[in-house]
């Protein structure tokens, strides 16, 4: 009797997962046109990139647009790069939220630009014909090195070029690649000579990489500058003065033909009011306990922002 | 195909062959993982099974708990366990020993249920204690079904170790999760190539000792064209004598 009523819940709590699932499906179709406007010439597709931050922003470039007049499609959560440069170049989208150096990387990986500015003016030139780039925004989302304040302040350490000479042995909580990456163990030595070694942790700067510097399994953790976990354990990121990370702009990529003036207008307008603290906020509230969606938080921002 | 010659160029490289992170320390370090997982698995699992199984009580509590331990995700259990202790080597541990204990379970309580009423009853019959039914008749006569039971766990955990890569802790899943963060696709086949390679000596090895644990008596009798013939009066007349 018993086992049979376990057995009846069971499966209605499956019936009623593999209905939100569904659900989840139908919402989060990269196919799905949330205008239902026939596709003319002015037609301005969004896409984005399949994790939360960039549908943020991808959303708020629509509704930005949108308020200005321009038709807009959306087409979000299209997979990873190479997937959605491809439905940049065959139409299928015309304009995507990009960051400036995993771009420059994908058009030239010989590149060596670093800074901001560096990277923005080498995209410029790196892009394919008929793509091109907008203003790049001060937001950023890249690798950062991070502390635990007390051992900022212990040890009178801000920037990356403070760790030499510190004395002890320094490990790195952060995802396997950073063992071989520029940016990883081998920068730390050659740009900075400071001697790290990984504790590789594969959750990108998620909780258990927050975790392994919050009970001192490792003195210094890779945590992406948008994470809201900066923030909440007063963690201190420390400064690059090498540039040895490079630049991540969040910057607008946009198919040349549909690179209005209007268009522009709008989009740079966005970017000069993005910080990387917006984009901190954003995420908190999308994946944070609020649980608030992408499309909501977008119209929040413009709102509080006075944008259109 | 030029994906496995890589992947065994990968192996057969002498770079990957010493250090902490060559070959012959990762599979030291999974083999040691494992054999601590399937061993303290074994210590939770047998007794219980075996109670299970001598008693026939708590069986369809045993099934059900064991059935859904089967299906919690050892991944997901992996980072959980990690978040609440630590990111040493007891979280993977405690995942691994969950996964490890339902076929563990199942063998002991179903080596002890196949084992013959008439044979334990035999046993009763010519006076021996409880103990002695279990440690002389039914642990002998069950062991094969035991060892089957345990067989089947170290492959899932053997396998299964893997994804415990994500955490900072060594073994051969450090080659897969590695190899998955650089794109390098040589050395995640041949992460791949060796845990099968080990769980396929490892299988070997218990096939053997689940062969060699059949009682030999029994295996007499299999041997015989596996028909078990009901003793003519004569033979029963010389058990009775010989007991």
């Amino acid at each position: 009797m018993f086992a049979r009523r376990v057995a009846r819940i069971a499966v209605a709590t499956i019936a009623a997962g593999a209905l939100a699932a569904l659900a989840g499906c139908s919402s989060g179709n990269p196919l799905e046109n949330s205008s239902t406007s026939s596709s003319s010439s002015t037609t301005v597709t969004v896409g984005s990139a399949a994790f939360p931050e960039n549908e943020i922003i991808a959303e708020i470039y629509a509704q930005a647009l949108q308020a200005n007049g321009v038709t807009v499609k959306k087409s979000l959560n299209i997979g990873q790069r190479k997937v959605y440069l491809a439905a940049l170049k065959d139409g299928s989208i015309d304009v995507i939220p990009e960051y400036s150096g995993n771009l420059l990387q994908n058009y030239d990986a010989q590149s060596t630009a670093k800074s901001s500015d560096d990277v923005y003016a080498a995209l410029n030139d790196a892009l394919p014909k008929g793509f091109e780039v907008l203003d790049q925004s001060k937001a950023e989302d890249k690798d950062s090195y991070n502390v635990t304040k007390d051992f900022s302040q212990k040890n009178n350490v801000t920037s990356l070029a403070d760790l030499k000479g510190l004395g002890m042995p320094l490990t790195v909580a952060g995802n396997p690649e950073l063992d071989s990456r520029p940016y990883g163990i081998p920068g730390l030595k050659s740009v900075y000579g400071v001697e790290a070694t990984l504790l590789p942790i594969s959750d990108s700067g998620g909780p258990l990489t927050v975790k392994a510097l919050l009970d001192g399994s490792a003195q210094l953790a890779d945590i992406f500058t948008t994470s809201p976990a900066i923030k909440a354990n007063d963690f201190v990121t420390l400064k690059d003065p090498e540039s040895m990370i490079v630049a991540q702009n969040v910057v607008p990529l946009i198919n040349s033909k549909k690179a209005t003036d209007t268009v522009k207008k709008v989009l740079n307008t966005v970017s000069a009011a993005l910080t990387t603290d917006d984009l901190i906020a954003l995420n908190t509230e999308v994946n944070g306990d609020a649980k608030v969606q992408p499309k909501q938080a977008a119209k929040d921002w413009l709102a509080e922002k006075k944008l259109f | 195909m030029t994906e496995f010659l890589s992947a065994f160029a990968w192996i057969f490289d002498p770079a990957h062959s010493i250090g902490p992170g060559g070959i012959p320390a990762r599979v030291t370090e999974h083999v040691w993982y494992s054999l601590m997982t399937i061993l303290i698995a074994a210590a939770i699992a047998i007794p219980i099974g075996v109670a299970i199984g001598h008693t026939g009580r708590g069986r369809s509590v045993a099934v059900q708990i064991s059935g859904a331990l089967r299906a919690l995700p050892t991944l997901g259990l992996v980072i959980l366990l990690a978040l609440l202790m630590s990111l040493g080597l007891v979280p993977p541990t405690i995942a691994l020993v969950v996964l490890a204990i339902p076929p563990i379970l199942a063998g002991a309580y179903s080596a002890l249920e196949s084992v013959n009423r008439a044979t334990i009853d035999a046993a009763r019959a010519v006076g021996m204690t409880q103990w002695q039914v279990l440690f002389k008749v039914e642990l002998p006569l069950g062991l094969p079904l035991i060892m089957g039971g345990l067989r089947s766990a170290a492959l899932q955990v053997i396998a299964t170790w893997t994804v415990a890569g994500i955490l900072p802790v060594g073994g051969l899943g450090r080659y897969l999760i590695d190899g998955l963060s650089v794109k390098d696709y040589a050395q995640m086949l041949a992460g791949s190539v060796l845990v099968v390679a080990l769980a396929l000596v490892v299988d070997a090895l218990f096939a053997v000792v689940q062969k060699l644990t059949v009682p030999r008596g029994v295996s007499a009798g299999r041997q015989a064209g596996e028909i078990v013939k009901t003793p003519s009066r004569r033979n029963r007349a010389t058990l009775s004598i010989n007991s």
